[in-house]
């Protein structure tokens, strides 16, 4: 990569992560983020003011929430939801605010520009859900005090957090590349992404060719703790052989670069048409 | 002239869905300061985004000094465009805003500071360049977008209505500002309603209407190619009466008319060479005083009302 590309890209992710960390307009996605630590935060303290409470549920119970809330709460919700907040708005929102002609108009590669938003992007929602799954991971079991540390440092805790922390870096990688792509392609991009957060739903009750199709499948069978599902939903669930996790990583890795690949196709084409 | 030296469009068309931009529009703008003049709705939006690469032709095909609008990593180094709209990124002060995209051209972080410095200086910015863009005004904010425009040194400028919002001092200055960028011999295209500050500063003019290119070239010869309309001619002599009288002995004078303090006469004549030649005649014969003798419609307010009548809209 020559150094004029580097530069411009140091320069696209500069802004972006300015506009994309730092913005006032995002204070639902941190909140989406910081939702679950603020739980995991709140069990924590109410066990330790209440010890007694710890009787009734034992280490493996918080291991087996912590997998159901990442798997609902963060991976069904909050990646899918913030990556729509994050990812659509990078070329849609420029667009909206009718600021993008000032990039189009810079002796700058579009596919250099593409990456460089992902890029940015990307990096706001590693930080802000890559982030607070590991803080929520370290406070839930907390107040089991030595027993937890043990758990992380001597135990699988650790191995379990490095799978938590890729499965969830990679829910952001692949939703990340879905949204940038609609946001590019769709003048109303939240059509689109409605179809993927219906079909991503369903997804567990499809059959299982059907379920491959999919982002939602080949993260669930990243996390290392097995999801539990509550009745009645349960004997709904068609079961299926689990994939590889090797194939998983590089099969969403492969089909990221694929929709980035389509987005800067996309972009490289692309008009500015501010609907004037 | 060379392609490379030209902005030359052959038979491009461009349309939104059924609703026509430009149709068929050939074109080679030399360098200089090029007006682009008609009633909105004309195309002239449409004719700078299409060689800005911002929109595609529908048909046709567009070269920029030989570069082509669909690359922009090589249009971009030779194009600075100030666009109509009144919109900036977020949070951005003017230094920023300026300093972030010249980062984006690949420039180095001393190269930015300091070109983004002398834009400022240029367009006398240099006050209210820590001030956040959204706290400027319409004028600032206009004069902000044009420094971003010219900052990485182009060679080509297009000015989308340039002069909105700017106080007579700022426009006096940005007008310098073209007229300085055409003597380089670098290309500036821009887009104007107020015809009188386009006669002012333009080397040569477009015409447009629904979406056709209706003349092109320096006024006077576009006036010139008007022959249904009788040219106006002003003479200011001691004696007009005189004059029009021997003048009206020729087919060609239509109209004589002496306004002002007496000493103006208003010509139309529907060949402007013979006049001249014929008035050379009547100095020599007759002895008389003429003052001044100047073409009263070759601006461009007279020719686009001749071409394109008392069509609405703004012009």
């Amino acid at each position: 990569m020559s150094s004029v590309w580097l530069r411009q890209l140091g320069a696209v992710l500069r802004l972006e992560w300015k506009k994309t960390l730092l913005s006032k307009r995002g204070w639902w996605i941190y909140l989406l983020a910081l939702g679950p630590v603020a739980i995991t935060m709140l069990h924590w303290l109410i066990e330790v003011q209440h010890p007694v409470s710890s009787s009734r549920h034992s280490l493996g119970d918080d291991s087996a929430a912590y997998a159901a809330m990442f798997f609902f709460f963060y991976l069904r919700g909050a990646i899918f939801f913030g990556c729509i907040g994050i990812f659509n708005n990078l070329f849609r929102g420029e667009m909206l605010e009718k600021t993008l002609h000032y990039y189009y108009l810079t002796p700058m590669r579009r596919e250099l520009l593409v990456a460089g938003k992902y890029l940015a992007g990307l990096g706001t929602a590693l930080v802000l859900f890559v982030g607070s799954a590991a803080a929520s991971f370290f406070l839930i079991g907390r107040h089991f005090g030595p027993a937890y540390s043990d758990y992380i440092w001597h135990g699988p805790g650790l191995s379990q957090l490095g799978w938590y922390c890729l499965t969830a870096a990679l829910a952001c990688a692949g939703y990340g590349a879905v949204f940038l792509m609609c946001g590019l392609r769709y003048g109303n991009p939240m059509i689109p992404a409605a179809v993927v957060f219906v079909w991503e739903g369903i997804n567990p009750f499809l059959p299982s060719l059907l379920q491959k199709i999919s982002v939602i499948h080949y993260l669930k069978g990243l996390i290392p703790v097995e999801v539990p599902i509550p009745p009645p939903l349960n004997v709904m669930v068609v079961d299926t052989d689990a994939t590889p996790a090797w194939v998983a990583i590089f099969g969403l890795l492969a089909v990221t670069v694929l929709l980035l690949a389509y987005s800067a196709l996309t972009a490289r084409e692309g008009e500015i048409s501010y609907g004037e | 002239m060379t392609e490379n030296t030209l902005i030359t469009f052959a038979n491009v068309s461009r349309f939104y869905g059924e609703v026509l931009g430009i149709n068929k529009v050939n074109l080679s703008v030399p360098p200089g300061i090029t007006s682009l003049v008609g009633p909105n709705g004309s195309g002239k939006t449409t004719l700078m985004n299409l060689m800005s690469g911002l929109l595609r032709p529908t048909q046709g095909q567009i070269s920029v000094l030989g570069v082509p609008p669909d690359h922009p990593e090589k249009l971009g180094r030779i194009l600075g465009y100030c666009t109509q709209f009144d919109a900036f990124p977020k949070g951005l002060t003017g230094w920023q805003f300026l300093y972030s995209f010249l980062l984006l051209h690949g420039m180095s972080e001393a190269e930015s500071r300091q070109r983004a410095a002398a834009a400022l200086e240029r367009v006398n910015m240099m006050d209210a360049a820590h001030r956040l863009v959204a706290a400027y005004s319409k004028g600032m904010r206009q004069r902000i977008k044009l420094a971003q425009a010219v900052a990485h040194d182009p060679q080509v400028l297009v000015l989308d209505e340039p002069l909105n919002g700017l106080d007579p001092m700022a426009r006096a200055e940005t007008i310098a500002l073209f007229r300085e960028w055409g003597d380089k011999g670098r290309h500036v295209i821009v887009s104007s309603h107020i015809l009188h500050e386009v006669d002012r500063i333009s080397d040569q003019v477009i015409l447009l209407s629904h979406g056709y290119v209706v003349a092109e070239g320096q006024i006077q010869g576009v006036r010139s190619e008007v022959k249904e309309q009788p040219m106006q001619i002003l003479v200011r002599c001691d004696r007009p009466a005189d004059l029009a009288a021997r003048l009206f002995q020729q087919n060609h004078v239509v109209e004589a008319k002496i306004h002002g303090d007496g000493r103006n006469l208003l010509l139309r004549t529907k060949d402007a060479d013979s006049f001249y030649l014929l008035l050379n005649r009547i100095v020599l014969d007759s002895g008389l005083d003429v003052e001044s003798v100047a073409p009263a419609d070759d601006d461009v307010n007279s020719v686009y009302q001749y071409l394109i009548g008392g069509e609405g809209g703004t012009v």
